[in-house]
């Protein structure tokens, strides 16, 4: 229990909170850097999925890059770029947009694979062009999926940055690593149970984003829908694709 | 970045060349000349990993099948791993080591509790996910409930438990690198200390064998899977 008031007493220290190397700043550099991270990531991992979303393609190509960024360790990609000569937060923001590439690329390609193709065939029946079918039609059906995956992309940075500390960026995981240097347990657990508080906002803030980009009606089908597989958040539109297509009125097709 | 200077830099290419040690990213030598290192690091992780895996089954599929014999525990349970599941590794490990201290049994701790969350779930969508026709075919041949989970339910669940069990040793294999903030990484102690040493071989090999043990790991417990369930239909998903 000792540990625990060195904690308090450390938390409590109006000294730990302010300054260059104070809980506020290195708050801010941990914002700053999963914001970087997740942009770069974006600027990959949106177009592509978009793309490959687009032409009714790679949904193999999302379910084999999000496996395999399982078995890539967060360590691993972060000693690679930090010993490429880039040091601190450059090459921290680089190897954290690694990881954001796979949840966003996934969202992309299900969320507009998953659009009913009976839409699509409508889009084109009207007359629209392909542009015109992606950004009117498909992308507001996908924005639910699209946003999923960027939730999960930024709690996963949010949670990846904090090891950057160990390869020489500065994030609250300074604090923790620190800690551990110095042998200074209070100091440690204050740490961790900063980055735990940060990562359960972001996850909060982001879930309540969602909840608010996904329509109401996509919303009740998702709360009836059964608990998915996995480990990830609960994609409502596989479920939705599904329903929408037996739920047709078109009595020949289903049959 | 580094490697485009000397294109750019016609004048530095001489002192370069003559001044700075090679430091490949692969090198056959530095395998041979530290094999046993290698392998050591290579074995803590992979009894790390098993390990872990093995007690995380234990404790998840009892624990799966009470939050399915007792759907208002469902949940709570799905709702705590889910919480548990989004704290960072780095925390978690620094929460546990000053009660468990710098050492292999916190690494443990820490992996369990993230293989758990996401057997658990697995387990729970498979016995969710079992055909009521046949639940009810059990029950009419006077099944018992304990009979029936154990019988009848747990072996039609054994696909989306094996799904489960592969996902979470794919994540523990990567996860154990971050056990080096207490000591025991595995190969993330060469990762570490190939970037402490600036020595691109020691990282590079030990991400590649990581890579490499995931991908064996997966589908050694993919055989298993197909072993365990003889009578599914090869091809084509169960439904």
């Amino acid at each position: 229990m000792n540990v625990l008031l060195e904690a308090l007493r450390w938390l409590n220290d109006p000294l730990n909170w302010t300054g260059p190397s104070g809980v506020l700043a290195l708050t801010r550099q941990h914002l700053v850097v999963t914001g970087l991270a997740v942009l770069l990531g974006a600027f990959v991992a949106v177009p592509t999925g978009l793309y490959l979303g687009h032409r009714g393609r790679g949904a193999t190509v999302g379910v084999v890059v999000s496996n395999t960024s399982r078995a890539l360790p967060t360590l691993a990609m972060l000693t690679l770029f930090g010993a490429t000569g880039l040091f601190g937060n450059t090459a921290t923001a680089l190897a954290c947009a690694v990881f954001a590439v796979p949840p966003l690329l996934s969202g992309a390609v299900t969320g507009l694979g998953g659009v009913d193709a009976d839409v699509r065939d409508a889009a084109r029946g009207m007359g629209m062009s392909g542009a015109r079918r992606l950004w009117t039609v498909e992308v507001p059906l996908a924005v639910p999926q699209l946003a999923a995956g960027l939730r999960t992309a930024v709690v996963q940075v949010v949670a990846t940055v904090p090891l950057a500390a160990l390869v020489g960026g500065r994030s609250l995981g300074t604090i923790v690593v620190t800690g551990f240097g110095v042998q200074r347990y209070g100091q440690v657990v204050a740490g961790a149970v900063l980055v735990a508080a940060l990562s359960l906002v972001a996850e909060g803030l982001l879930a309540l984003l969602q909840r608010a980009v996904t329509p109401a009606g996509i919303r009740a089908l998702a709360r009836s829908a059964p608990v998915e597989s996995e480990s990830g958040h609960t994609p409502p539109g596989t479920q939705v694709a599904h329903v929408v297509r037996t739920g047709s009125n078109d009595p020949a097709r289903d049959v | 970045m580094l490697l485009l200077v000397p294109e750019l830099v016609p004048s530095l290419v001489p002192a370069l060349a003559s001044d700075a040690a090679p430091n490949p990213w692969l090198s056959w030598t530095y395998l041979q000349r530290n094999s046993g290192d290698v392998l050591a690091a290579t074995g803590q992780h992979v009894t790390l990993t098993l390990q872990a895996v093995a007690i995380a089954l234990v404790i998840a599929l009892p624990l799966g099948a009470l939050a399915h014999l007792r759907p208002r525990l469902a949940g709570p349970v799905l709702g705590v791993t889910g919480v548990l599941y989004t704290i960072p590794s780095l925390a978690l490990f620094a929460v546990l080591a000053p009660w468990t201290g710098i050492g292999r049994v916190t690494v443990l701790i820490g992996l369990v509790s993230y293989a758990l969350l996401v057997i658990v779930r697995n387990v729970l969508v498979g016995l969710r996910g079992v055909d009521p026709a046949i639940v009810d075919a059990a029950r009419g041949m006077g099944y018992g409930r304990l009979r029936m989970l154990t019988q009848v339910e747990l072996p039609q669940a054994l696909p989306s438990i094996v799904a489960g069990v592969r996902l979470a040793t794919v994540t523990t294999v990567a996860l154990t690198t971050v056990g080096v903030v207490v000591g025991f990484g595995g190969l993330g102690q060469l990762m570490f200390r190939g970037f402490r040493s600036n020595y691109h071989a020691e990282i590079m090999t030990a991400t590649l064998l990581c890579l490499l043990l995931a991908l064996v790991v997966d589908l050694l417990l993919a055989g298993i899977g197909r072993l365990l369930t003889p009578w599914a239909v090869r091809g084509v998903q169960p439904a």
